[in-house]
């Protein structure tokens, strides 16, 4: 089976409890998740999550509809990394006194696009945004060098490529079909 | 005009009766005493019936719903009252039935403290609901009694839990009565695609061999003529789902019968042989499929559902058609052609004269030896007129029932397929007596599967639900012995049953009871059951180790049905 990385992107109503549900359509598939972001979306009220796992189509495509049955989610797409701009984020804390005694670091960070937010005697903090694998890269080398203390990485966010938002459209969608059937109704019953 | 001041529980019962409701399944206790005590003075127009154990509201409620459409209603309290409904719950979800369970919850002050009576509900039923909500506050009661009857039955049904807590039961606010329709994110009736309709119209012009497996979600939808008006016109021979099984009455010409591991033997292995298989409103169970890599290969494969998430699940389909089935299904009869597939529908026959010889004949029309399940089922379908609502329980108990009752009317087969819930038989007859006072409610039980819930033996007495309990004992835990027999070595594992003398037992509950062992007597304990104004148990001893026939063992294919074991 062909295994790839799937980010999924779901908008839902901001309601206690969903999170769980969602993650639980993974759980009952027994797929992992890579990574999980969950945040305030541009539309008042709807929240955004940024999933991403190993999967095949198959099964993207079946959790993918699972998620989007749940009554409060609004829409559910899946996406390879083509098709959308992803990022994530990352902070590495280092040993001040090696980072001093190793001239090739501040190079190594500054190749990489990354910055150096503090520093003080102990410690310094670099941060650096960028694709899972660039990300992947600073820490090997700089771990490489012996003066990690420590990693964190953000889950990934990303937006999608293509010119048309899904949700927007969606829910207008919805709103005019709701509108044309109350309509219909509304009509039946002054026939009566 | 002022609103009225009131409390939640007063407003939780009013909102019900706003929403039509008339009867509710429930058990009292501690966190949903509030709410009881605003019932009692309702009790003009709600009707409670009070079961003697939770589970069996949730299958009252389950069996009242799927044999009138309605959605049933279940009250129980917090903790224990509310884990005691999860069975049902669980049972509902997986066969689509609109139930609201609604469930006490210690006061939020309490809320995460292991309080007394504490369960988080929320959090239990969330895989097993279509909608779990906690009400906090009294405020939102009218907004979430009319939600969860939206969205309980709308779309494809299935149960919704409210979990109501303690606070919001004595809270007073101004309550105003509230209908939803409209949830942005919840499109129960998706728009279907013309596009795919013609596609699908194609490909059943072209067919030879088209055959159609009807679901329940052709019950579901009342599209039981837009069903009848498609296969009449392009002539297309059916088989039916165990859910599915009175949703084309057995007797039309079309309906060659019941699919799956202990269905017919026609519609079975025809499924590997027809060119176009149309499925309507059904989910290609694991029952129905037998093994999925061998299943209906050669033939394209359309599907009608209401569920987009049921399409492609287990079976890859050419052609779906997303929408409700009552508005589809006309869409569809209005492009094909009207023909004839007179040879095609005549080959079902040599499968047909086979299974009948090798394996109904002998069951319902035996020369000698013990009563037979299905001779049982057979005399007592045909004593009601194949008019009556068959509940059956699970086992051999609904394989046999499933196969030998017939069916004239829709709404008429009420059995826990998705779950196989043993236990599920009597309370859900009990709903069925309520929800359809018009009709004979048979219900077949096992013995094993009467004692899991035979507790309700006091409601039917309270309420004098006339149920007919006709109870298939054959000392055995029958349909895991027969596995045991054909599987297993023969190693009878814990399945042989030391029963208790049922007839005793209805006696004790006023329930007139009559035991048949023998074939003679049959007929006429039949008729007295079923012309008794009331409960009744018919004890049947049936033969001990008779099996199900035929049977797709499983891994097998569905053109592999054995007829003998």
């Amino acid at each position: 089976m062909n295994r790839k990385l799937y980010t999924l992107i779901v908008h839902s109503e901001n309601i206690a409890g969903l999170l769980n549900q969602i993650t639980a359509v993974f759980t009952r598939r027994q797929i992992n998740i890579e990574s999980l972001n969950v945040s305030a979306s541009s539309i008042s009220g709807v929240h955004k999550y940024t999933i991403t796992a190993w999967t095949t189509e198959d099964e993207i495509e079946k959790v993918n509809k699972q998620i989007e049955k749940k009554i409060d989610v609004i829409k559910s797409n899946y996406f390879t990394d083509s098709d959308i701009y992803q990022r994530e984020i990352a902070l590495y804390k280092l040993s001040t006194p090696e980072f001093v005694q190793n001239p090739e670091a501040s190079k190594v960070i500054r190749s990489h696009d990354a910055h150096i937010v503090e520093v003080n005697p102990t410690f310094l903090t670099v941060e650096k945004t960028g694709a899972d694998s660039e990300i992947t890269k600073l820490y090997e080398e700089l771990s490489g060098m012996g003066c990690v203390l420590q990693f964190v990485r953000s889950g990934r966010i990303a937006i999608t490529t293509s010119c048309f938002e899904r949700v927007n459209e969606y829910l207008c969608m919805r709103e005019e079909k709701y509108r044309k059937q109350k309509a219909k109704k509304d009509e039946c019953t002054e026939e009566r | 005009m002022t609103k009225e001041l009131i409390t939640g529980a007063e407003a939780l019962i009013r909102s019900l009766e706003y929403q039509g409701v008339k009867t509710i399944f429930g058990y009292p206790g501690g966190a949903i005493m509030p709410t009881f005590d605003a019932l009692y003075y309702h009790s003009a127009t709600i009707r409670h019936i009070l079961v003697r154990h939770e589970q069996a509201a949730a299958h009252a409620a389950e069996g009242f719903a799927r044999s009138s459409g309605k959605v049933g209603v279940c009250l129980v309290t917090s903790g224990p009252g509310a884990t005691n409904t999860l069975t049902g719950i669980a049972d509902a979800m997986i066969d689509s039935t609109p139930i609201v369970v609604i469930a006490g919850q210690v006061a939020s002050a309490f809320m995460g403290t292991d309080a007394f009576q504490e369960v988080d509900l929320v959090g239990v039923t969330q895989p097993i609901t279509k909608w779990s909500y906690q009400i906090r506050k009294a405020s939102d009661i009218p907004w979430a009694i009319a939600r969860a009857f939206y969205i309980a039955q709308s779309g494809r049904p299935g149960p919704v839990v409210l979990d109501f807590t303690r606070n919001a039961q004595t809270e007073r606010f101004e309550y105003e009565p509230m209908r939803l329709d409209f949830i942005r994110g919840y499109d129960p009736y998706p728009t279907p695609d013309m596009e795919n309709i013609q596609k699908a119209a194609d490909l059943i012009n072209q067919a030879e061999k088209p055959f159609l497996l009807v679901g329940q979600g052709v019950e579901l939808g009342n599209a039981n003529e837009e069903l009848k008006a498609l296969i009449e016109k392009a002539d297309i021979p059916c088989g039916c789902t165990l859910l599915g099984l009175s949703a084309l009455p057995t007797n039309h010409r079309l309906n060659k019968g019941m699919l799956g591991m202990h269905g017919n033997l026609g519609p079975n292995v025809k499924t590997n042989e027809c060119d176009v298989l149309i499925a309507v409103g059904m989910r290609f169970d694991d029952r129905v499929t037998g093994r999925l890599d061998t299943y209906a290969k050669q033939a394209k494969v359309i599907h009608l559902d209401i569920d987009q998430s049921e399409v492609g699940k287990n079976v890859k389909v050419d052609v779906p058609i997303i929408g409700d089935c009552k508005e589809t299904l006309p869409m569809l009869t209005e492009l094909v052609h009207q023909t004839t597939h007179t040879a095609w529908i005549e080959s079902f026959k040599p499968y047909e004269k086979k299974e009948y010889e090798k394996v109904i004949e002998k069951e319902i029309h035996p020369k000698e030896g013990p009563l037979n399940m299905g001779e049982v089922v057979n005399a007592v379908s045909e004593a009601a007129n194949h008019d009556a609502i068959l509940v059956t329980d699970v086992g051999q108990n609904q394989m046999m029932s499933a196969r030998y009752f017939k069916y004239s009317r829709n709404r008429s087969i009420i059995t826990s397929g998705g779950l196989g819930t043993m236990g599920y038989g009597l309370p859900a007859a009990i709903g069925c007596t309520f929800a359809r006072p018009d009709r004979k409610v048979c219900v077949f039980m096992g013995d094993g599967g009467l004692q899991m819930n035979i507790q309700e033996f006091g409601t039917i007495m309270e309420q004098r639900c006339p149920v007919k309990i006709i109870v298939l004992d054959n000392n055995y835990l029958g349909n895991v012995r027969q596995w045991q027999a054909m599987f297993f070595g023969g190693r009878y594992s814990f399945t042989p049953l030391l029963n208790p003398d049922f007839i005793q037992i209805a006696d004790a509950y006023g329930i007139p009871a009559k035991q048949v062992v023998d074939r003679g007597d049959l007929k006429d304990a039949i008729e007295e059951m079923l012309a008794f104004d009331g409960p009744f148990l018919l004890h049947v001893c049936v033969k001990e180790e008779g099996n199900v026939l035929p049977m797709t063992p499983p891994g097998s294919s569905v053109n592999e049905m054995l007829l003998e074991c």
